[in-house]
């Protein structure tokens, strides 16, 4: 490779440099700056700023049209120029949230932000990737950073637990994509997802099974049932700014890079993979709307709320069209922004004593802090897609490319489990605005999290007025791979 | 005299492949078997890399497979990691002990 097409290949990753050169830089400036306090906090704000920076790279100074680097590798179209600043900016709204809860709970470290970065860069690689091997190393680079995440509280029990159960069944998930990924070579005598794509028009019983335990692998990861087991286990025993942090960026990054593998290399199998999503979008439903009615915790309401919400993800993706592509990654982004605010809001809880995550703790908060139970309340109806919330337009266009695919049953029943799940947000809600107060009051929050209640709180209205614009957008996106 | 094949590395790849998985969901005594089952399921990946990359004259298949080595490693020193501070909490690595939270 010569020096101009190195560089003209470096022109492309930008973003990425940004990240892996900015991670190690903070990790060594962490170790050399005196005091932990001061540290965290420095590394943390410049680590936000790192975030910021790669997102404007990516949106104002990507090259017209996008291409690809390294051999096919690595592709930057609109689809993950998309992805890359949703998730470089759902980062940065989680280190917002996490720096005070971390000094709190004497967890502020340097390594946190620079975890996060780390991760963050995985992400970004995975959405591009145009290659198995890619692909791989993103997420595992992805995913080795969020097990040390979960496991960030090291004197808490809970919390090594938590990290145990996801390393363990991250690394299982690892191993059927990657056996996955070596049929899908062997039967496609290729890594790279266009010669993939050109073997997939007429698919070997090999490389249907590749195929199979590569969704699978992916599964698990955006934490569809039947691969949902750890979701909440990990959800309420990692820290909440952690837990904040998985249930956004990592879960629209794990989404849309199954997108790209199962529009761009199995584009052609769209009639075998569709009966795996369809079985995973209505098992997701359905343990999303029951498993969640019982629950006692409001971390783990999340996490099954997700396992939901992802069904419903996966309804639209089942169409396999250019309209499905879209949609989902309008949803997937509404959902972002709705669960960042509901984090918000747990993090809020906070007593004199110290936090408190279960539901019946939320009693009477409309009493003591309207704003925040008014923003509760938008964020959860707004993740649940009630009309006229902005969640609502979300699913209402993923149900809308399900039809237009002839999916009618599936949406049907859709619509029915939305119904149930509506449920739950209710039950919350109703502790929220009608209960007696049973505890103290929640102090208050700090500023950084009461401005990304306060914003997100909003948006589940005010994003009405940005509709037509973000619908542009994610066309555009959609437009890269869809078809 | 039989002749060694890419049916019988793929054998071997799905056999261990089998009994890493099941190492996983059955054993119910020790965490670090758990980690031992997850490398295994690694390896059984890798042979199948190597025997494809023969079968098809492509190097790629052997590139992945030392990539994976790699990240195996790593991936064994952050379980190791979690494991140790799971244990200084705990006190034991029984697999039942991992049951604070369920349902």
């Amino acid at each position: 490779m010569t020096a101009t097409a190195l560089l003209a290949n470096l022109s492309l990753i930008i973003p990425e440099l940004v990240l892996a050169i900015g991670a190690m830089g903070l990790l060594l400036a962490g170790v050399f700056i005196k005091g932990e306090e001061a540290a965290a906090r420095l590394v943390s704000l410049a680590a936000m700023a790192l975030l910021i920076l790669a997102a404007g790279v990516a949106v104002f100074l990507a090259p017209q049209g996008g291409g690809t680097a390294f051999f096919g590798a690595f592709v930057l179209d609109s689809f993950s120029l998309y992805a890359k600043a949703v998730i470089y900016l759902a980062a940065a709204i989680a280190l917002v949230l996490a720096g005070h809860y971390l000094q709190t709970e004497r967890l502020a470290r340097f390594e946190y932000p620079v975890l996060i970065l780390l991760a963050t860069l995985g992400m970004s690689v995975m959405v591009s990737a145009g290659d198995l091997i890619a692909l791989y190393l993103g997420l595992e680079l992805q995913s080795l950073a969020l097990y040390i995440l979960a496991a960030f509280n090291r004197d808490s029990l809970r919390a090594s637990e938590a990290g145990l159960k996801y390393f363990v069944l991250g690394a299982l998930s690892s191993g059927l994509l990657l056996y996955g990924a070596s049929l899908v070579y062997g039967f496609a005598g290729s890594t790279d997802f266009n010669a993939i794509a050109l073997a997939a028009e007429a698919p070997s019983i090999g490389l249907i099974f590749g195929m199979v335990f590569v969704v699978s692998g992916l599964a698990f990861k955006i934490s569809a049932a039947p691969f949902h087991m750890w979701t909440p286990d990990v959800y309420e025993g990692a820290p909440t700014p952690v837990t904040a942090f998985f249930a956004t960026a990592p879960k629209l990054a794990a989404m849309v890079l199954l997108i790209r593998v199962l529009m761009e290399p199995f584009g052609a199998m769209a009639d075998q993979w569709q009966q795996i999503t369809i079985v995973l979008a209505v098992l997701s439903m359905a343990i999303g709307a029951f498993g969640a009615l019982l629950q006692t915790n409001i971390k783990r309401l999340m996490a099954y709320s997700s396992i939901g919400n992802v069904g419903y993800a996966l309804v639209g993706l089942s169409a396999g069209s250019e309209a499905a592509v879209w949609a989902v990654l309008l949803y997937m982004t509404l959902y972002v922004i709705g669960v960042a605010g509901a984090f918000g809001v747990i993090l809020s809880m906070r007593r004199a004593e110290g936090m408190v995550e279960r539901i019946e703790d939320l009693a009477g908060l409309s009493r003591n802090r309207p704003g925040l139970a008014l923003a509760f309340t938008g964020l959860l109806l707004s993740i649940g897609g009630m009309p006229f919330l902005v969640g609502f337009f979300g699913k209402l266009f993923v149900f809308y490319a399900a039809v237009q695919a002839g999916l009618v049953w599936l949406v049907v029943i859709a619509g029915v489990f939305s119904a149930v799940s509506i449920a739950y947000y209710l039950m919350v809600l109703k502790r929220v605005w009608f209960d007696e107060p049973t505890g103290g009051e929640f102090i208050n929050p700090p500023a950084s999290v009461a401005v990304i209640t306060r914003v997100t709180g909003i948006a589940t209205v005010g994003l009405l007025l940005v509709v037509p614009f973000m619908l542009n957008r994610v066309i555009e996106a959609g437009s890269a791979i869809g078809g | 005299m039989l002749e060694i094949g890419l049916g019988h590395y793929l054998t071997l790849a799905a056999i261990l492949f089998t009994i890493g998985v099941f190492g996983i969901f059955v054993n119910r005594k020790n965490v670090i078997i758990l980690l031992m089952s997850i490398e295994l399921i690694l390896l059984a990946v890798n042979v199948n890399m190597v025997a494809f990359s023969a079968h098809l004259g492509d190097m790629t298949g052997q590139v992945f497979a030392m990539l994976i080595l790699t990240v195996a490693a790593a991936e064994a020193a952050v379980g190791l990691a979690i494991l140790v501070v799971f244990f200084r909490n705990r006190g034991d690595i029984a697999v039942e002990g991992v049951n604070l939270m369920k349902g």
